[in-house]
C-alpha cells in the first residue's frame, strides 16, 4: 500500500550522485545513491534541497524515474531561466551531493496488482512518472496491457527514447504513440498538433475497459487532456493527474 | 548541517515573506489530483451538516446573496511555490457557521469531483477563511476551483478545496484526501508541515 510507504517521518538525507546521462539536449537523468532509502512505488516523488555555500536553500519536487531496489534515478528538464534545474540538468556531475526526502504521493501510483489497463499521457518531462511504471510493469513480469501516449514538441524532445523502442519490442502489451506538436518526422501521417480528441480514440482505452488512466506533464497539457477523457466518459476517480507547473 | 550542493547559488536569499522551503512565483499553477470538474452554478448547491445531521444548504443566488468581503492574501502551495498578494472575493465563513448551534472542533470539507480535507472548526473562524467566488476580479475559473472554494490562506493550499460543495462538522477528527495520503494532517506553512511527522 502506498501508505506503508510514506508512513513515518520522511527526514532529509544526503545523496551523492553517482551517474549522469544525457536523455536530450535539455534533459538528464541523475542517478543517485540514497543510502537506506525506503524503497517506493512507481509515480511518486520526491523532494530535493538544494543549499548554497552562504547557507541559501531551496526546494523542488521531482518524479522517481526508476522502479524497484537500486539506485534512485530522476530525470530533469532544463526550465530556461529556472532556479533549480538548469543547474540539475547542466551543472550536476558524479560526486555532487545534496539532499533529498521521500518518497511522497500515494495517490498518483500505479500497483502491480491491479489488473485494469493502463493509459498512460504524458506531455514532455511528464513521462518521468510514467516511465518508473513502465519499468515497474517489466520488473513484475506483468501482463497489464499499457498504452502510452507522448506528446512532446518534436521528435529531439522524446526522453528514454531507445529505451521505449526496446520495451515496445520486448516487452509484451505495452504500446507507444508519440505525438508531435510543432515538428513531426519526416512522412509522419499526423500533422503536428496539441493533443486532440481522436489521438485518445485512436491510441487509448475506451471507458467501457475501466482503464486507469495517468495524466502528467506541464499544467495545460494535463488539463486538455484530463477533460478530453473526462468528455470521452471516463470517470473522475479514474483518472490521476500530476501537474509539474509550467 | 546542510549539505552544500557544489556550485549552486540559487536567487541567492529567502524572502522574508516566504515560509520556509518556499519560492515565489509570479504565475499562478494548478494542482489537483484529476480531471478539473465544470460545475454549472443553476445546479450549484453549498451545504452545512452539524454533527447531529441538521442541515442547510445554498443555492448559488442565496450565496452571492450573502455579504462577501475583499481580501488580499498570501497562498502557499505545498509543492513549494508561494503567491503573494493575491486578490479574493468570498464570504467568511462566520456567515454560515456564526449563528450555528455546535460543539463539533472538526470540520471535513468535500468538493464537487470527491475531493475531501480537514481541519479544525477554529481555523474557519476568526476571519481566516472564506469561500472565494472571484479571483483577481474575475469569477472564480474551474481550474482554479470556481465556481466557488474554500480559501483558508494561512494553511498550505490543498485545504483550500477547490469546487466546494460542503462541510460536515464532527467531534471526531476525519482525515482528508491527501491527509490519509502523508500529507500533513494539520498543514501551517510557517512551521513546514508537508507531511507526517513533520
Ligand atoms: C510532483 C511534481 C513532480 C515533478 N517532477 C518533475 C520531473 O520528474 N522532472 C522535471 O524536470 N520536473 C519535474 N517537476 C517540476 C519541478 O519541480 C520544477 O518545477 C522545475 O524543474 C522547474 O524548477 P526551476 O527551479 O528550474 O524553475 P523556477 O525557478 O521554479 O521557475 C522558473 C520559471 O519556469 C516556470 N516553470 C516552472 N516549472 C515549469 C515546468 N515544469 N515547465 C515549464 N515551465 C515551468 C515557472 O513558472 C517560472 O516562470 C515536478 C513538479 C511536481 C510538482
Amino acid at each position: 500500500m502506498a501508505r506503508a510507504a510514506v508512513l513515518g517521518r520522511l527526514t532529509w538525507r544526503a545523496v551523492t550522485v553517482t551517474g549522469v546521462r544525457d536523455e536530450t539536449a535539455t534533459a538528464r537523468t541523475l542517478v543517485l545513491d540514497a543510502g537506506d532509502w525506503p524503497g517506493h512505488l512507481p509515480g511518486q516523488h520526491l523532494d530535493l534541497r538544494l543549499t548554497s555555500a552562504d547557507g541559501y536553500s531551496t526546494q523542488r519536487s521531482y518524479s522517481i524515474a526508476s522502479a524497484g531496489p537500486g539506485p534512485v534515478e530522476i530525470t530533469v528538464a532544463a526550465v530556461d531561466g529556472g532556479e533549480v534545474s538548469p543547474y540539475l540538468a547542466r551543472d550536476v556531475r558524479p560526486g555532487d551531493q545534496f539532499e533529498v526526502r521521500g518518497p511522497v504521493g500515494g495517490y498518483f501510483v500505479w500497483r502491480r496488482e491491479d489488473p485494469a489497463p493502463v493509459l498512460l499521457a504524458a506531455g514532455g518531462s511528464g513521462i518521468v512518472p510514467l516511465m518508473a511504471m513502465i519499468r515497474d510493469r517489466s520488473a513484475s513480469d506483468s501482463r497489464v496491457p499499457f498504452r502510452l501516449v507522448y506528446s512532446i514538441r518534436s521528435p529531439a524532445e522524446a526522453i528514454y527514447a531507445r529505451e521505449l523502442a526496446r520495451r515496445v519490442r520486448d516487452d509484451h502489451g505495452l504500446d507507444v504513440t508519440y505525438l508531435y506538436s510543432r515538428s513531426a518526422p519526416e512522412g509522419w501521417r499526423r500533422a503536428p498538433s496539441r493533443i486532440r480528441p481522436g489521438d485518445l480514440v485512436a491510441n487509448g482505452w475506451p471507458p467501457e475497459l475501466d482503464p486507469l488512466c495517468f495524466v502528467c506533464g506541464p499544467t495545460g497539457f494535463v488539463e486538455a487532456t484530463a477533460t478530453l477523457l473526462a468528455g470521452a466518459g471516463h470517470p473522475a476517480g479514474r483518472i490521476k493527474t500530476e501537474r509539474f507547473g509550467g | 548541517m546542510a549539505i552544500v550542493a557544489r556550485g549552486f547559488t540559487g536567487r541567492g536569499r529567502s524572502d522574508p515573506a516566504l515560509p520556509p522551503g518556499q519560492y515565489l512565483t509570479q504565475d499562478f499553477p494548478v494542482l489537483s489530483a484529476g480531471p478539473t470538474p465544470r460545475i454549472d452554478t443553476s445546479r450549484w448547491q453549498f451545504t452545512l451538516a452539524t454533527e447531529t445531521g441538521e442541515r442547510q444548504s445554498w443555492t448559488w443566488e442565496q450565496f452571492l446573496a450573502l455579504p462577501s468581503e475583499d481580501v488580499t492574501v498570501d497562498l502557499h502551495c505545498v509543492t513549494k511555490w508561494s503567491k503573494l498578494g493575491s486578490h479574493w472575493t468570498g464570504v467568511p465563513l462566520e456567515e454560515f457557521l456564526g449563528e450555528l448551534d455546535t460543539s463539533a472542533e472538526y470540520a471535513s470539507v468535500s468538493s464537487y469531483g470527491g475531493y475531501t480535507t480537514n481541519l479544525p472548526v477554529e481555523d474557519l473562524l476568526g476571519g481566516q477563511a472564506w469561500i472565494a467566488h472571484r479571483y483577481d476580479g474575475e469569477d472564480l475559473t474551474p481550474e482554479h476551483g470556481g465556481p466557488a472554494r474554500l480559501l483558508v490562506p494561512h494553511l498550505y493550499l490543498w485545504k483550500s478545496a477547490k469546487w466546494i460543495r460542503g462541510i460536515q462538522l464532527l467531534i471526531e477528527d476525519e482525515p482528508g484526501f491527501w491527509e490519509t495520503a502523508g500529507y500533513h494532517n494539520y498543514g501551517d506553512p510557517w512551521r513546514e508541515q508537508r507531511y507526517w511527522g513533520d
